[in-house]
């Protein structure tokens, strides 16, 4: 009987009808409840914890006691400033070097050679290894005793350097770890900016005589601002972020000194080391607020750039 | 809030994952001094960019008398001690599974859930749903990890290897929501258009004419989203047990106590790096395709 499938087979129309009107949310609901539940759900209540004094164990009771802890973290000279300048000092030198070493490669590579092939891959394979394998890596080569720097330096006739271990070297060598790591990201993003660059104005200037710097100064790096910008976007909010390299080089605090104590690993050491996971809230919403600051400044820069 | 659209992050629509051969430019290089120059150069790049990792497979290779003696820097007696030591010791091969079980799961959970979502979002261009995805990707991961641990410790799932998937996909999710966006962004809709007209429905000419339309933008997503979770280190040193350690947890604790064992360091490390490297190797393209996903103006 037609009967009978009838309603079955229009029970399956409609549902598939509805499927079908409804795929936008449809299609981007399961990912946007998994983003909703792990990330908007945290946040909002790392934002309460900063308001409270939890700590101790995660499960502790705990008072709202309102800005007191932004008060303290604020006025906390010892640990919180210092870690903000050395956020900024490791992600604005390591930025600065990179974008200027990584536009020197890209250009190089820009015009085909010979074994193109076998560059490209030595450039990318730091960007992909273990950045926890890459610190112990630099550990070894930068040992004072041990290491393979000190040694390259004596045949220089140059005194040995504390590198990692030393309270003023530690910091400017994990910024060159950084840049040794992540100038191949430049390179990559940069490259591709170029290579869909188009010819004519470079040639236009080519023909009215211009030099090659002129060229460079005045023809490719306006055409490139826009990769530009992206570049420094991606690299900046990786960099502001950086927890891996820092880590496992100087383990917790940043070292016994806070050398390379930056705002992330001052935050995890609050909450895994301290227990403290109110401040930790604190110093961690302020540190969202500074990254939000620092894309929203370069977004601003970007737009003045496309218009 | 919208400090970062999706606009922004991925202008323009540049091909995603279609590595073609792009015409290249064909000047004649100049001078002989600049062949030179050039030549020069870019040994000097390949060797700084190469030589540490080289070193790091040669102290792998030493014994730890060798590594402190400054005369047997390259000449030496290679020894396979160091990875019978740390692939013997403690499961290490444990840990490689493990590794390689969280980037896998989080990678096919982040994909089932993240194509249809940046299929959606691309076509009905929904700015601000793919703003609050790619929001995890400025978000400090620790600000995650302690609600995280207080939520899953109630349930008692830290430790588990559920809660280390679902934390990679908070890594993963993101990074294939956005490569795969400007991937559907550059496919043009004809496409479905025609497979609509030969009776398919919407979701029809998405699962038969788009989906394995678009494998190539899949296959960077993924690959980039695995060697990501390889390497994620943070979640894993909070949330993992004993039993469920991921390499670079295992590799940190390496150094946590007493002297170090510098060979076993190293030979740990070289195997925590080579299943990327040669990943990296016959995937470059890929891996390239994705990481400048959306940042050139096409």
């Amino acid at each position: 009987m037609t009967v009978a499938s009838l309603p079955q087979k229009t029970a399956w129309k409609a549902y598939s009808d509805w499927a079908n009107n409804h795929r936008k949310w449809l299609f981007a609901a399961p990912a946007m409840i998994f983003v909703a539940i792990l990330i908007i759900f945290p946040l909002a209540w790392t934002l309460y914890l900063s308001l409270t004094d939890s700590s101790g164990s995660v499960r502790a009771e705990s008072d709202f006691i309102g800005f007191a802890n932004y008060l303290e973290v604020l006025s906390d000279g010892d640990r919180f400033w210092p870690a903000v300048g050395r956020t900024f000092l490791f992600t604005g030198a390591a930025l600065a070097v990179q974008m200027v070493l990584g536009m020197c490669i890209a250009l190089l590579l820009w015009r085909p050679f010979k074994g193109e092939k076998w560059v490209r891959v030595a450039i990318l394979l730091p960007l992909v290894a273990t950045p926890v394998a890459v610190g112990m890596m630099w550990r070894l080569i930068f040992d004072p005793n041990i290491g393979f720097a000190n040694q390259a330096l004596a045949w220089f006739g140059i005194p040995a350097q504390p590198w990692l271990s030393g309270q003023s070297t530690a910091l400017p060598t994990v910024i060159f770890i950084d840049i040794w790591q992540w100038t191949p990201m430049v390179v990559i993003i940069l490259l591709a900016g170029l290579t869909s660059l188009s010819e004519e104005p470079d040639e236009a200037a080519r023909i009215d005589g211009a030099s090659a710097w002129q060229r460079f100064r005045f023809i490719t790096v306006p055409l490139m601002m826009p990769t530009i910008i992206v570049a420094i976007l991606l690299r900046s909010i990786d960099a502001l972020k950086t927890f891996d390299l820092l880590y496992a080089t100087k383990g917790r605090g940043g070292g016994s000194f806070h050398e390379v104590e930056t705002l992330n690993i001052y935050a995890y050491g609050l909450s895994f080391d301290y227990n403290d996971y109110g401040l930790s809230s604190t110093v961690l919403i302020l540190f969202f607020l500074i990254i939000i600051a620092a894309m929203w400044v370069l977004t601003r820069r970007r737009k003045d750039v496309q218009s | 809030m919208s400090v970062v659209t999706p606009k922004m992050l991925r202008p323009g629509t540049k091909n995603v994952a279609r590595p073609s051969a792009q015409p290249r430019r064909r000047k004649p290089l100049k001078s002989r001094a600049y062949k030179v120059f050039r030549v020069v150069a870019l040994i000097v790049i390949v060797v700084a960019f190469l030589a540490p990792l080289f070193w790091m497979l040669l102290a792998s290779l030493k014994t730890n008398v060798d590594i402190y003696d400054a005369g047997k820097t390259l000449i030496f007696t290679p020894t396979t001690e160091n990875y019978e030591t740390v692939l013997g010791r403690n499961n290490y091969l444990s840990f490689v599974f493990n590794s390689f079980w969280v980037a896998f799961a989080s990678t096919a959970l982040s994909l089932i859930i993240g194509v249809p979502a940046a299929y959606s979002m691309s076509r009905f261009a929904m700015r601000r749903s793919a703003l609050v995805v790619l929001m995890a990707r400025i978000i400090p991961g620790v600000s995650l990890l302690v609600p995280w641990y207080y939520v899953f410790s109630n349930l008692s799932m830290v430790g588990g290897y559920s809660v280390l998937i679902l934390s990679h996909m908070f890594v993963a999710l993101p990074l294939i929501v956005y490569i795969l966006m400007s991937y559907y962004d550059s496919m043009p809709l004809e496409l479905e258009e025609a497979a609509r007209v030969d009776g398919l429905t919407h979701i029809g000419a998405f699962l038969r004419v788009t989906l394995p339309l678009s494998i190539g933008g899949i296959a960077t997503a993924s690959i980039l989203a695995f060697i990501f979770s390889w390497n994620n280190f943070m979640f894993a040193l909070v949330l993992s047990g004993a039993d469920t350690k991921t390499l670079p947890v295992a590799i940190f604790n390496f150094v946590a106590y007493a002297s170090i064992d510098w060979g076993g360091l190293m030979a740990a490390s070289v195997v925590v790096t080579i299943p990327i490297m040669v990943i990296a190797l016959f995937t470059q393209k890929y891996i390239v395709s994705g990481l400048t996903a959306g940042a050139t103006k096409g």
